[in-house]
């Protein structure tokens, strides 16, 4: 979420009310364990993504771990769940009948509709954007927001010297080949360095911070204020609104079922 | 700003970082801060800054800023650091621009007027959006002293601002501190040379106060030889003659056809089309601006990276048997007895807690390593663990480490970087040594004077 790849309606939404909708949205889905439920909110929050301003495209990009995810739910509750209902078909040893087939869809579409929210909300975020709404709408301290948005931005230059300290470790004649204990060490030994390395630069960037007046014991002024709108209140309301939605149709075709 | 008797030892050490210090500076004055390294320059400026928290040592006697307690004019004082990579703090740059004037309470209304100004001060090229990781080092030094300049600080604190940027870069900072007026200006810095012109003051420290005070010309004229004695650069020449070969150079060690590099999620190979044979008994010189490869070039002549583009072939001079496959494929162990790489950051190779060990790691007989230990003047500091040594130190352990397994080739990355005139004369003769013991050497850097007295070819990327 370092950068914001989306630039649309949404991306202009207050970071909190984004982030909200999405929670809000995945704890209510979370009610509901019948597939029709899940089924339903995700064909909405797809209709939903053009008008986020989000393409496909993007949106595939992101989301392909998740798809892997909710295609291995499938298989694995298909061809391992409880054998249960009219046989459809046999692969091998794997008996494969119709109970399963429509659990196993029903917890594949579970994970997506209720991961797809989220995945919108931080598409289209960026971390100054989240950081600058948490501090004025939620009011988390500063110090804690900016603290660990500086941090963050430590992060690739720690990814490249992950890099540079395993190839000086080969320089020095030391690598593990096939060993796997051996590969443990140096890896431990590796990760040392860079916790030695990343705490000397938390420092530096902790004293530079301070000589900048983050502890400067006056009230802090923001530079980028952000409201929260009418808009910002529609997106947590259609959040709400695609629960509402799902549930009704789900009820009404008298599948629904309670986690309780 | 003044000192009366300032100290301040660091928790945990037994002596004082800096003593006895008294010092006056006037308004506008512009002051370079000398001293050997281990003088307590960064100290004198972090105390000025009000950047040594009370918890983390013992101080004697005051400091102040303006009659006040640094800690209480911070808004008066701006600081620029070493590594503008741990100096920025946010995402955009102008966002980085705003962050003081937030933390000072300076209401949004006047905020991107005086953030726009700031930027345009030290003629900042892009727009405020413009992400910070996108800027060259010179380019985020520049925004990092706009985040100084927007507080409009009476008082600007320089340590070593131009130390970690390539000539380029450094002449851009050095360019813009040179067109600033009305800040009281204090300066450490290395290159001494360099610096000179931004001043009209030189003072010069020790742990125990104050060695000299004046105009440059004056304190030069009266402590120069002391200082270079101590290891300080002064302006002028480097102080030696030139180290030639002695002898003409010998078989080809190493030869690179038209390689290249291509790194992950980057569609163009850099460096790329490289071809060059190194030989016995020469140092070759690589030298070009940040970002044009040359660590890189290090990396796959060392036999550390595997190239994505042409070869990088070793000969049976270097590598006997090995030779028949490339080094990069080569397990570590025979890769560090054919070919040594001493990497920029000394602290990034070791991988041991003691001196000795680190010399003797992979079974190096024990003989050897007395005798590096002994050339190296690091016998004092055998037991010591590698961590806490000093930057001179370390880089020569670094280099001890890969002559330890005699290679008959060595790859060294910035080896003079950030080194005092002693370290950097002694570097100097052992490469010099090196060479004409028939070492072939390449020696990737930015230091001319390097280049001048001690290269026998040059490669500019």
């Amino acid at each position: 979420m370092s950068e914001r790849e989306a630039c649309g309606a949404l991306a202009r939404r207050n970071a909190v009310a984004k982030v909200g909708a999405g929670i809000l949205l995945s704890l209510l889905l979370l009610v509901a364990v019948d597939p029709v439920t899940p089924l339903v909110a995700l064909v909405l929050e797809l209709l939903v993504v053009p008008f986020a301003g989000v393409g496909y495209g993007l949106l595939l990009r992101r989301s392909w771990p998740l798809l892997v995810g909710a295609v291995s739910v499938f298989v694995i509750t298909v061809l391992f769940g409880a054998p249960s209902g009219s046989p459809v078909a046999a692969l091998g040893p794997f008996e494969i009948t119709s109970d399963a087939l429509v659990a196993g869809l029903g917890f594949a579409v579970r994970l997506l509709a209720l991961a797809l929210p989220g995945i919108l909300a931080f598409a289209t975020t960026g971390a100054t954007e989240l950081a600058d709404a948490l501090i004025q709408q939620v009011r988390v301290p500063a110090r804690f927001a900016i603290g660990a948005l500086a941090a963050f931005r430590l992060v690739p230059l720690l990814m490249a010297e992950w890099r540079t300290l395993t190839l000086a470790r080969r320089a020095r004649g030391i690598d593990a080949g096939a060993n796997p204990f051996a590969r443990l060490r140096l890896f431990a030994g590796t990760a040392f360095a860079l916790l030695v390395g990343a705490i000397r630069r938390g420092t530096r960037l902790a004293v530079a911070m301070e000589a900048r007046g983050f502890d400067a014991g006056v009230p802090r002024t923001v530079a980028r204020p952000v409201s929260f709108t009418l808009a910002d209140a529609l997106v947590v309301a259609g959040a709400v609104a695609i629960v509402a939605v799902s549930m009704l149709v789900s009820v009404g075709t008298g599948t629904f079922a309670p986690l309780w | 700003m003044t000192a009366r008797g300032f100290g301040w030892r660091y928790a945990g050490r037994r002596a004082w970082a800096v003593r006895d210090l008294d010092l006056t500076i006037g308004a506008g004055e512009r002051v370079l801060l000398l001293g050997a390294s281990g003088a307590g320059k960064s100290t004198v400026l972090a105390a000025f800054a009000g950047l040594l928290a009370d918890d983390s040592g013992e101080r004697a006697g005051t400091v102040s800023v303006g009659g006040r307690d640094p800690r209480e004019a911070r808004a008066e004082v701006g600081m620029l650091f070493q590594d503008p990579q741990t100096s920025l703090v946010l995402e955009r740059s102008g966002d980085d621009v705003a962050f003081g004037l937030e933390n000072h309470g300076v209401p949004t209304a006047e905020i991107w007027s005086r953030v726009d100004s700031a930027l345009a001060e030290v003629g900042f090229p892009y727009p405020r959006e413009r992400p910070t990781h996108a800027l060259s080092g010179g380019e985020q030094q520049r925004l990092a002293l706009a985040g100084a300049l927007v507080m409009r600080p009476g008082l600007l604190l320089l340590d070593e601002p131009t130390a970690n940027l390539d000539p380029l870069g450094a002449d851009l900072v050095r360019t813009l501190l040179k067109g600033l007026t009305g800040q009281t200006m204090v300066l450490v810095e290395h290159r001494v040379a360099e610096a000179v012109p931004l001043v009209d003051r030189v003072i010069v420290i020790s742990p125990d106060g104050v060695l000299a005070d004046g105009d440059p010309e004056r304190v030069f004229a009266a402590h120069g030889a002391d200082l270079a004695a101590q290891g300080v650069w002064v302006p002028g020449a480097t102080g030696g003659a030139p180290r030639r070969a002695m002898r003409p150079r010998g078989d080809t060690l190493l030869r690179a056809d038209g390689v290249g590099f291509r790194h992950r999620g980057s569609t163009v190979p850099v460096p790329y089309g490289i071809d060059l044979e190194i030989a016995e008994g020469e140092v070759l010189a690589v030298r070009g601006p940040n970002g044009a490869g040359k660590s890189t070039l290090a990396l796959l002549l060392g036999g550390l990276l595997r190239p994505t583009h042409g070869d990088v072939t070793a000969t049976a001079a270097l590598a006997g048997g090995d030779a028949r496959t490339p080094p990069w494929r080569w397990r570590a162990a025979t890769l560090a007895g054919h070919i040594g790489s001493v990497f920029q950051s000394p602290e990034h190779q070791f991988v041991t807690s003691r001196v000795r060990d680190e010399i003797a790691l992979g079974g190096v007989p024990a003989e050897t390593v007395d005798d590096l230990l002994t050339r190296l003047r690091l016998e004092r500091l055998a037991e010591a663990n590698p961590w806490t040594l000093s930057g001179g130190e370390a880089r020569r352990l670094s280099v001890a480490t890969a002559l330890a397994r005699a290679p008959g080739l060595l790859v060294l990355d910035e080896p003079t970087f950030g080194q005092d005139r002693r370290t950097w004369w002694e570097l100097i003769e052992l490469t010099a040594r090196l060479r004409d013991d028939g070492r072939g050497i390449v020696v990737v850097t930015h230091d001319g004077d390097l280049v001048d007295v001690l290269a026998d070819r040059e490669l500019h990327l």
